[in-house]
């Protein structure tokens, strides 16, 4: 089976989030980037699932060249290849296109993204990527095996969940549940440095979205304190003063 | 040109969040002088469509093909699309929910539309210019997307836009699109909902619990508030980590993001991570026994106490509240 892992590079979790230029550019200044946390998860089980030779992983990036240790960290992980098409990833629409290109020139078995990317949180290019290759996508799973030539998935609904039969190839974003991320060990750092890596030009694609400035959220007020033996103000707080309950 | 909004039901009956989605889409209908057209899919009865002209639709799309009863993205994708062609509507409202997330990005490429996924607020209409503020990294920031092409798809957070009743009864018309046999590859085999819990992404009030509570057998006391308080449960990552609480739960910047009107955190330190997913929330009350822990810093109102002291005590405050009330 072959396996496509779409990932992408984020600024790491802990990163408290600053702008600059008058709120129109994210500050990237002394901020680490990670792979995503998502697509860590995407990465784990597409390992998992060609565990034993039983086929390969490829990993994409849209970036330019500084996303590389993120792509060598994937490879360190446990993925076969990788492919970089250099480009800044505009949007998730530029993004899917790109991939959906490649593709169509490199067919896969089963494409997964993290459902999310922790910057843009946009869970779109999975459904993008579906449309664009005319294939089913769920964009949001939770649980993923493979049976004969079809995956079963367990995709989240608010206040349950339903149980899917897909037939392959098809395009799902994972969610926690799906694999538990891998660390790399040594042999797989040192291995990564000399797996395939093939760096792609970007097709030209009209965009259709432009991210224009930034805003940080409201700071709340200082907090108020109950004491620990006076539930009850509290309870009237929020009903008078908060007026939520 | 004209708005349509995606009126998503779950087992027959719309949900608040998608009456947010038509009161938000109407809105938009109102800033561009247009109608507002609601598409239904699946079994809802006729007046529960028509209700939907309280929120502002002047007409409800209807499709009640046996085929398309149950949720099948691909196949709600194409049939949505092809309702915005027929009506010439140029924006497309959903709600951000699970299903709104997997519909969003293949009704965005089938019209060639700038889609702005997790909107917050109206958009803002400047010199021709269409700006959307949206959720962005986790919670942290807001991002201002402008969607440059002609048509457009939002998808608004759940609890971010208030519902407005303004409007009658919406006339109801049969909609019967044609269906192709490549949309339906995906094959619902069992679908589970919980029918006592609340939904966590689009709960008005939140109860979550941390490690602070040492263990899932603790979890009584935070199910009876929550019960009280007709909350939702949720919890941190290390919770979920450890197996105490399912993934599903997990609030925070790799798990759920919420933005309820209440979220109350019992026994949570509130990490960077943590605080990401739960920023939006209108009001935070803490319960934490360590007064330096983080989470006071961007919480409204606190009690530096043990859980297992408080935590009871305020279950009997809120019993005495609700007989009072």
């Amino acid at each position: 089976m072959k396996i496509l892992v779409c990932i992408s590079n984020v600024p790491d979790t802990t990163t408290k989030i600053t702008f600059t230029d008058n709120n129109t550019q994210f500050n990237t200044n002394g901020v680490q980037f990670i792979l995503n946390p998502y697509d860590e998860i995407a990465l784990a089980r597409a390992i998992e699932l060609t565990d034993g030779g039983n086929g390969s992983v490829t990993v994409i990036n849209v970036g330019e060249v500084n996303t590389e240790a993120t792509i060598r960290k994937a490879l360190a992980i446990g993925a076969t290849d990788a492919v970089r098409i250099n480009a800044k990833p505009h949007d998730a629409w530029f993004v899917a296109f790109q991939v959906a290109q490649y593709i169509k020139a490199n067919p896969f078995d089963l494409i997964l993204t993290g459902r999310e990317s922790i910057d843009y949180n946009g869970s779109k290019v999975a459904g993008m990527l579906g449309e664009l290759l005319d294939l089913p996508s769920v964009s949001i799973i939770k649980k993923l095996d493979i049976e004969g030539g079809n995956a079963i998935v367990e995709r989240e609904i608010e206040g349950g969940k339903e149980v899917l039969t897909i037939p392959l190839p098809f395009v799902a974003g994972t969610a926690e549940g799906v694999a538990e991320p891998k660390i790399p060990n040594m042999r797989g750092i040192m291995s990564a440095r000399t797996k395939p890596l093939t760096v792609v030009e970007p097709v030209e694609v009209k965009t259709f979205s432009e991210v224009t400035g930034y805003e940080t959220p409201a700071p709340r007020g200082q907090v108020k304190l109950v004491s620990a033996g006076e539930a009850d103000k509290l309870v009237e707080l929020l009903h008078t003063e908060a007026r939520v309950i | 040109m004209s708005v349509l909004i995606y009126a998503e039901n779950a087992e027959g009956k719309f949900k608040k969040s998608t009456f947010e989605a038509v009161s938000y889409a109407r809105a938009i209908a109102d800033q561009n002088n247009t109608n507002l057209i609601a598409i239904s899919i699946g079994d809802v009865n006729g007046t529960e469509l028509a209700a939907l002209g309280k929120y502002g639709a002047e007409k409800v799309l209807n499709v009640s093909n046996e085929k398309l009863k149950n949720f099948v993205n691909q196949a709600y994708a194409s049939v949505i699309a092809d309702a915005a062609k027929k009506e010439g509507a140029d924006i497309v409202v959903l709600s951000n929910s699970f299903s709104g997330r997997g519909l969003a990005p293949r009704i965005g490429v089938k019209l060639e539309a700038g889609v702005a996924d997790g909107a917050v607020s109206l958009p803002e209409l400047d010199g021709g210019k269409f700006k959307v503020k949206k959720t962005a990294f986790s919670g942290k920031a807001f991002a201002i997307v402008e969607l440059t092409s002609a048509n457009k798809v939002i998808s608004l957070t759940p609890n971010a836009y208030k519902v407005v009743e303004k409007g009658s009864a919406a006339t109801i018309e049969d909609f019967n699109p044609e269906t192709k046999p490549s949309d339906f590859k995906a094959m619902m085999k069992e679908i589970v909902r919980s029918a006592d819990k609340v939904s966590l992404p689009d709960a008005d009030i939140v109860v979550s619990g941390g490690r602070g509570l040492k263990g899932p057998e603790n979890w009584g006391m935070v199910e009876e508030l929550a019960g009280l308080l007709g909350a939702a449960l949720a919890c941190s990552k290390p919770v979920s980590d450890a197996g105490w609480r399912p993934h599903s739960e997990h609030v925070g910047q790799t798990g759920i993001a919420v933005s309820p009107n209440l979220y109350i955190a019992i026994g949570i330190s509130g990490a960077i991570q943590h605080l990401a997913g739960v920023s939006s929330s209108k009001v935070i009350v803490v319960i934490n026994k360590d007064a330096d822990a983080p989470f006071f810093k961007v919480a409204d109102y606190g009690i530096v106490g043990d859980a297992f002291e408080v935590v009871p005590k305020l279950i009997e405050a809120i019993k005495e509240y609700k007989a009072s009330a």
